[in-house]
Protein backbone atom coordinates (compact mmCIF):
# COMPACT_ATOMS: atom_id res chain seq x y z
CA UNK A 1 0.00 0.00 0.00
CA UNK A 2 1.12 3.62 -0.38
CA UNK A 3 2.36 5.45 2.68
CA UNK A 4 2.18 2.40 4.69
CA UNK A 5 6.21 1.46 5.05
CA UNK A 6 8.02 -1.93 5.42
CA UNK A 7 8.20 -1.47 9.15
CA UNK A 8 4.60 -1.22 9.83
CA UNK A 9 3.74 -4.87 8.26
CA UNK A 10 7.25 -6.31 10.25
CA UNK A 11 6.04 -4.90 13.41
CA UNK A 12 2.96 -6.42 13.06
CA UNK A 13 4.48 -9.61 12.50
CA UNK A 14 6.81 -9.51 15.59
CA UNK A 15 4.01 -8.84 17.65
CA UNK A 16 2.12 -11.59 16.13
CA UNK A 17 4.98 -13.88 16.42
CA UNK A 18 5.98 -12.25 20.35
CA UNK A 19 2.18 -13.03 21.48
CA UNK A 20 2.42 -16.80 20.04
CA UNK A 21 6.09 -17.15 22.11
CA UNK A 22 3.97 -16.02 25.18
CA UNK A 23 0.78 -17.90 24.75
CA UNK A 24 3.09 -21.28 24.02
CA UNK A 25 4.66 -20.29 27.46
CA UNK A 26 2.30 -19.80 29.49
CA UNK A 27 -0.85 -21.62 28.11
CA UNK A 28 -1.45 -25.39 29.80
CA UNK A 29 -4.16 -26.22 27.69
CA UNK A 30 -2.60 -28.38 24.09
CA UNK A 31 -5.68 -26.90 21.81
CA UNK A 32 -4.29 -23.19 22.57
CA UNK A 33 -0.88 -23.66 22.36
CA UNK A 34 -1.42 -25.35 18.77
CA UNK A 35 -3.42 -22.18 18.08
CA UNK A 36 -0.45 -20.18 19.36
CA UNK A 37 1.99 -22.36 16.69
CA UNK A 38 -0.37 -21.43 14.35
CA UNK A 39 -0.14 -17.48 15.30
CA UNK A 40 3.56 -17.87 14.57
CA UNK A 41 3.53 -19.35 11.39
CA UNK A 42 1.19 -16.55 10.57
CA UNK A 43 3.08 -14.41 11.54
CA UNK A 44 6.46 -15.45 9.32
CA UNK A 45 3.78 -16.02 6.44
CA UNK A 46 3.25 -11.70 6.59
CA UNK A 47 6.90 -11.47 6.95
CA UNK A 48 7.59 -13.23 4.22
CA UNK A 49 4.94 -11.28 1.98
CA UNK A 50 5.92 -8.00 2.91
CA UNK A 51 9.31 -8.83 1.88
CA UNK A 52 8.19 -10.12 -1.30
CA UNK A 53 6.33 -7.28 -1.69
CA UNK A 54 8.46 -4.40 -0.43
CA UNK A 55 11.95 -5.65 -1.56
CA UNK A 56 11.68 -7.69 -4.47
CA UNK A 57 8.41 -7.52 -6.42
CA UNK A 58 10.05 -4.00 -7.56
CA UNK A 59 11.80 -2.56 -10.23
CA UNK A 60 15.06 -3.72 -8.69
CA UNK A 61 14.21 -7.41 -8.01
CA UNK A 62 13.56 -10.12 -10.64
CA UNK A 63 10.33 -12.62 -10.69
CA UNK A 64 12.57 -15.58 -9.43
CA UNK A 65 13.55 -13.46 -6.45
CA UNK A 66 9.83 -12.33 -6.26
CA UNK A 67 7.91 -15.54 -6.22
CA UNK A 68 10.39 -16.70 -3.50
CA UNK A 69 8.53 -15.33 -0.58
CA UNK A 70 5.12 -16.93 -1.58
CA UNK A 71 6.54 -20.43 -2.66
CA UNK A 72 7.65 -20.42 1.13
CA UNK A 73 4.21 -19.48 2.15
CA UNK A 74 2.65 -21.78 -0.03
CA UNK A 75 4.55 -24.69 1.68
CA UNK A 76 4.84 -23.23 5.29
CA UNK A 77 0.57 -23.54 4.65
CA UNK A 78 0.92 -27.39 3.68
CA UNK A 79 2.84 -28.27 6.39
CA UNK A 80 0.91 -26.35 8.90
CA UNK A 81 -1.86 -28.10 7.72
CA UNK A 82 -0.18 -31.45 7.99
CA UNK A 83 1.17 -30.40 11.37
CA UNK A 84 -2.02 -29.81 12.83
CA UNK A 85 -3.87 -32.79 11.46
CA UNK A 86 -0.77 -35.43 13.44
CA UNK A 87 -1.06 -33.22 16.50
CA UNK A 88 -4.96 -33.25 17.36
CA UNK A 89 -4.47 -36.45 16.69
CA UNK A 90 -2.03 -37.09 19.46
CA UNK A 91 -3.89 -34.41 21.75
CA UNK A 92 -6.77 -36.95 20.94
CA UNK A 93 -5.30 -40.01 21.67
CA UNK A 94 -3.77 -38.61 24.90
CA UNK A 95 -7.28 -37.52 26.14
CA UNK A 96 -8.83 -41.24 25.47
CA UNK A 97 -5.56 -42.28 27.53
CA UNK A 98 -5.54 -39.94 30.26
CA UNK A 99 -9.04 -38.00 30.60
CA UNK A 100 -6.91 -34.87 30.96
CA UNK A 101 -5.10 -32.87 28.73
CA UNK A 102 -3.25 -30.07 31.02
CA UNK A 103 0.50 -29.83 29.14
CA UNK A 104 2.10 -29.33 32.84
CA UNK A 105 0.43 -32.93 34.04
CA UNK A 106 1.43 -35.02 31.29
CA UNK A 107 5.20 -36.40 32.69
CA UNK A 108 5.37 -40.13 30.97
CA UNK A 109 8.10 -39.38 29.33
CA UNK A 110 10.21 -38.00 32.07
CA UNK A 111 12.71 -40.50 32.22
CA UNK B 1 9.73 10.90 10.55
CA UNK B 2 6.01 12.06 10.78
CA UNK B 3 3.52 9.39 9.82
CA UNK B 4 1.50 10.58 6.96
CA UNK B 5 -1.87 10.15 7.42
CA UNK B 6 -3.04 9.01 3.93
CA UNK B 7 -6.39 6.82 3.73
CA UNK B 8 -3.94 3.66 2.83
CA UNK B 9 -2.51 3.67 6.82
CA UNK B 10 -5.52 4.51 8.04
CA UNK B 11 -6.95 0.64 6.27
CA UNK B 12 -3.55 -0.51 7.49
CA UNK B 13 -3.76 0.69 10.81
CA UNK B 14 -7.16 -0.44 11.35
CA UNK B 15 -6.99 -3.83 9.78
CA UNK B 16 -3.30 -4.14 12.30
CA UNK B 17 -4.98 -3.25 15.28
CA UNK B 18 -7.74 -5.69 14.68
CA UNK B 19 -5.30 -8.40 13.76
CA UNK B 20 -2.92 -7.22 16.78
CA UNK B 21 -6.04 -7.55 19.31
CA UNK B 22 -7.60 -11.02 17.99
CA UNK B 23 -3.73 -12.33 18.47
CA UNK B 24 -4.02 -11.13 22.25
CA UNK B 25 -7.51 -12.91 22.28
CA UNK B 26 -6.24 -16.22 21.40
CA UNK B 27 -3.99 -16.12 24.55
CA UNK B 28 -5.73 -14.24 27.08
CA UNK B 29 -9.38 -16.11 26.77
CA UNK B 30 -9.69 -18.78 29.23
CA UNK B 31 -12.19 -20.44 27.27
CA UNK B 32 -10.41 -22.78 24.22
CA UNK B 33 -13.85 -22.17 21.83
CA UNK B 34 -13.32 -18.09 22.38
CA UNK B 35 -9.18 -18.77 21.75
CA UNK B 36 -10.17 -20.20 18.39
CA UNK B 37 -13.22 -17.61 17.33
CA UNK B 38 -10.30 -14.93 18.07
CA UNK B 39 -7.97 -16.79 15.59
CA UNK B 40 -10.57 -17.51 12.79
CA UNK B 41 -10.93 -13.72 13.26
CA UNK B 42 -6.78 -12.92 13.19
CA UNK B 43 -6.70 -15.15 10.15
CA UNK B 44 -9.59 -13.53 8.24
CA UNK B 45 -8.38 -10.32 8.93
CA UNK B 46 -4.58 -11.33 7.80
CA UNK B 47 -6.15 -12.05 4.38
CA UNK B 48 -7.44 -8.64 4.01
CA UNK B 49 -3.62 -7.80 5.19
CA UNK B 50 -1.97 -9.89 2.15
CA UNK B 51 -4.97 -8.13 -0.35
CA UNK B 52 -3.20 -5.13 0.44
CA UNK B 53 0.21 -6.01 -0.13
CA UNK B 54 -1.12 -6.95 -3.64
CA UNK B 55 -0.87 -10.67 -3.05
CA UNK B 56 -4.54 -11.64 -4.10
CA UNK B 57 -3.93 -15.42 -4.65
CA UNK B 58 -2.47 -15.87 -1.23
CA UNK B 59 -5.04 -13.75 0.43
CA UNK B 60 -7.83 -15.94 -1.25
CA UNK B 61 -5.45 -19.31 -0.20
CA UNK B 62 -5.11 -17.75 3.29
CA UNK B 63 -9.07 -17.66 4.33
CA UNK B 64 -10.23 -20.82 2.65
CA UNK B 65 -7.01 -22.90 4.20
CA UNK B 66 -6.60 -21.66 7.49
CA UNK B 67 -10.03 -20.22 8.37
CA UNK B 68 -11.88 -22.51 6.09
CA UNK B 69 -9.90 -25.95 7.03
CA UNK B 70 -7.61 -25.73 9.28
CA UNK B 71 -9.81 -24.17 12.25
CA UNK B 72 -12.51 -25.94 11.49
CA UNK B 73 -10.45 -29.26 12.36
CA UNK B 74 -9.74 -27.30 15.82
CA UNK B 75 -13.27 -26.20 16.82
CA UNK B 76 -14.20 -29.85 15.86
CA UNK B 77 -11.54 -31.36 17.95
CA UNK B 78 -12.53 -28.90 20.70
CA UNK B 79 -16.68 -29.89 20.54
CA UNK B 80 -15.30 -33.59 20.69
CA UNK B 81 -13.10 -33.33 23.84
CA UNK B 82 -15.94 -31.25 25.44
CA UNK B 83 -13.44 -28.58 26.33
CA UNK B 84 -15.80 -25.65 26.08
CA UNK B 85 -17.00 -24.36 28.86
CA UNK B 86 -17.40 -26.70 31.04
CA UNK B 87 -13.60 -27.85 31.07
CA UNK B 88 -11.50 -24.94 31.86
CA UNK B 89 -8.51 -25.78 33.41
CA UNK B 90 -8.05 -24.33 36.74
CA UNK B 91 -6.08 -21.38 37.49
CA UNK B 92 -2.90 -21.63 39.43
CA UNK B 93 -0.30 -19.62 39.82
CA UNK B 94 3.33 -20.88 38.99
CA UNK B 95 6.29 -18.56 38.18
CA UNK B 96 5.98 -19.56 34.96
CA UNK B 97 3.48 -17.15 34.16
CA UNK B 98 5.59 -13.45 34.57
CA UNK B 99 8.47 -14.96 33.08
CA UNK B 100 6.98 -16.01 30.42
CA UNK B 101 5.36 -12.76 29.46
CA UNK B 102 8.78 -11.06 30.30
CA UNK B 103 10.39 -12.83 27.83
CA UNK B 104 7.78 -12.07 25.52
CA UNK B 105 8.19 -8.84 25.88
CA UNK B 106 11.66 -8.81 26.14
CA UNK B 107 11.93 -11.02 22.16
CA UNK B 108 9.21 -8.03 20.86
CA UNK B 109 11.46 -5.21 22.29
CA UNK B 110 14.76 -7.01 20.79
CA UNK B 111 13.13 -8.09 17.61
CA UNK B 112 11.77 -4.30 17.00
CA UNK B 113 14.51 -2.36 18.07
CA UNK B 114 16.77 -4.11 15.88
CA UNK B 115 14.58 -4.51 12.89
CA UNK B 116 11.82 -1.74 12.62
CA UNK B 117 14.01 1.36 12.72
CA UNK B 118 16.09 -0.12 9.81
CA UNK B 119 13.09 -0.24 7.41
CA UNK B 120 10.94 2.79 8.21
CA UNK B 121 11.99 4.63 5.54
CA UNK B 122 10.67 1.68 3.11
CA UNK B 123 7.86 2.61 0.81
CA UNK B 124 6.13 0.10 -1.26
CA UNK B 125 7.23 1.19 -5.25
CA UNK B 126 5.36 -0.02 -7.83
CA UNK B 127 4.39 -3.71 -8.23
CA UNK B 128 6.86 -4.69 -11.55
CA UNK B 129 6.45 -8.47 -11.09
CA UNK B 130 2.79 -9.49 -10.57
CA UNK B 131 2.83 -11.75 -7.09
CA UNK B 132 -0.40 -12.23 -6.77
CA UNK B 133 -1.89 -13.61 -10.09
CA UNK B 134 -2.15 -17.46 -10.07
CA UNK B 135 -1.03 -17.98 -13.43
CA UNK B 136 2.25 -17.01 -12.49
CA UNK B 137 2.28 -18.83 -8.91
CA UNK B 138 1.10 -22.07 -10.83
CA UNK B 139 4.08 -21.29 -13.38
CA UNK B 140 6.40 -21.04 -10.55
CA UNK B 141 5.12 -23.73 -8.56
CA UNK B 142 5.25 -26.29 -11.45
CA UNK B 143 8.42 -25.26 -12.72
CA UNK B 144 11.07 -24.22 -10.20
CA UNK B 145 9.46 -25.44 -7.15
CA UNK B 146 8.33 -28.83 -8.24
CA UNK B 147 10.81 -30.95 -5.89
CA UNK B 148 9.32 -29.43 -3.19
CA UNK B 149 5.91 -29.06 -4.59
CA UNK B 150 6.48 -33.27 -4.50
CA UNK B 151 8.13 -33.39 -1.15
CA UNK B 152 4.88 -31.83 0.05
CA UNK B 153 2.58 -33.65 -1.27
CA UNK B 154 4.22 -37.03 0.04
CA UNK B 155 4.18 -34.87 3.46
CA UNK B 156 0.38 -34.68 3.15
CA UNK B 157 0.07 -38.25 2.15
CA UNK B 158 1.91 -39.58 5.28
CA UNK B 159 0.03 -36.94 7.59
CA UNK B 160 -3.07 -38.27 6.68
CA UNK B 161 -1.98 -41.80 7.17
CA UNK B 162 -0.93 -40.69 10.87
CA UNK B 163 -3.50 -38.84 11.88
CA UNK B 164 -5.54 -41.57 10.73
CA UNK B 165 -4.12 -44.03 12.80
CA UNK B 166 -3.08 -41.92 15.98
CA UNK B 167 -7.18 -40.81 15.90
CA UNK B 168 -8.34 -44.55 15.59
CA UNK B 169 -10.37 -46.17 18.41
CA UNK B 170 -8.23 -49.11 19.64
CA UNK B 171 -9.88 -52.54 19.47
CA UNK B 172 -9.53 -54.34 22.62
Amino acid sequence: MNGVPLSAYLGLSMFMFSTGVIGVIIRRNPIVIFMCIELMLNAVNLAFLSFARYKFATAEGSLESAMGGPMFVIFVMAVAAAEVAVGLGIIMAIFRLRENIDVDELNLLKG
Amino acid sequence: MPVKLTLEMVIFAALAGAAALAAVGVVAFRNATRSALCLVFNFFVLGFLYFSLQVEMLGITQVVVYTGAIMVLFIFVIMLLNLGSSHLLAEKFDGKKPVGIFFGIALAVLLSSQIVPMFARTESKPLVYPLGDSKVVGQTLFTSYVFPFEAVSFLLLVGIVGSILLAKRRMS
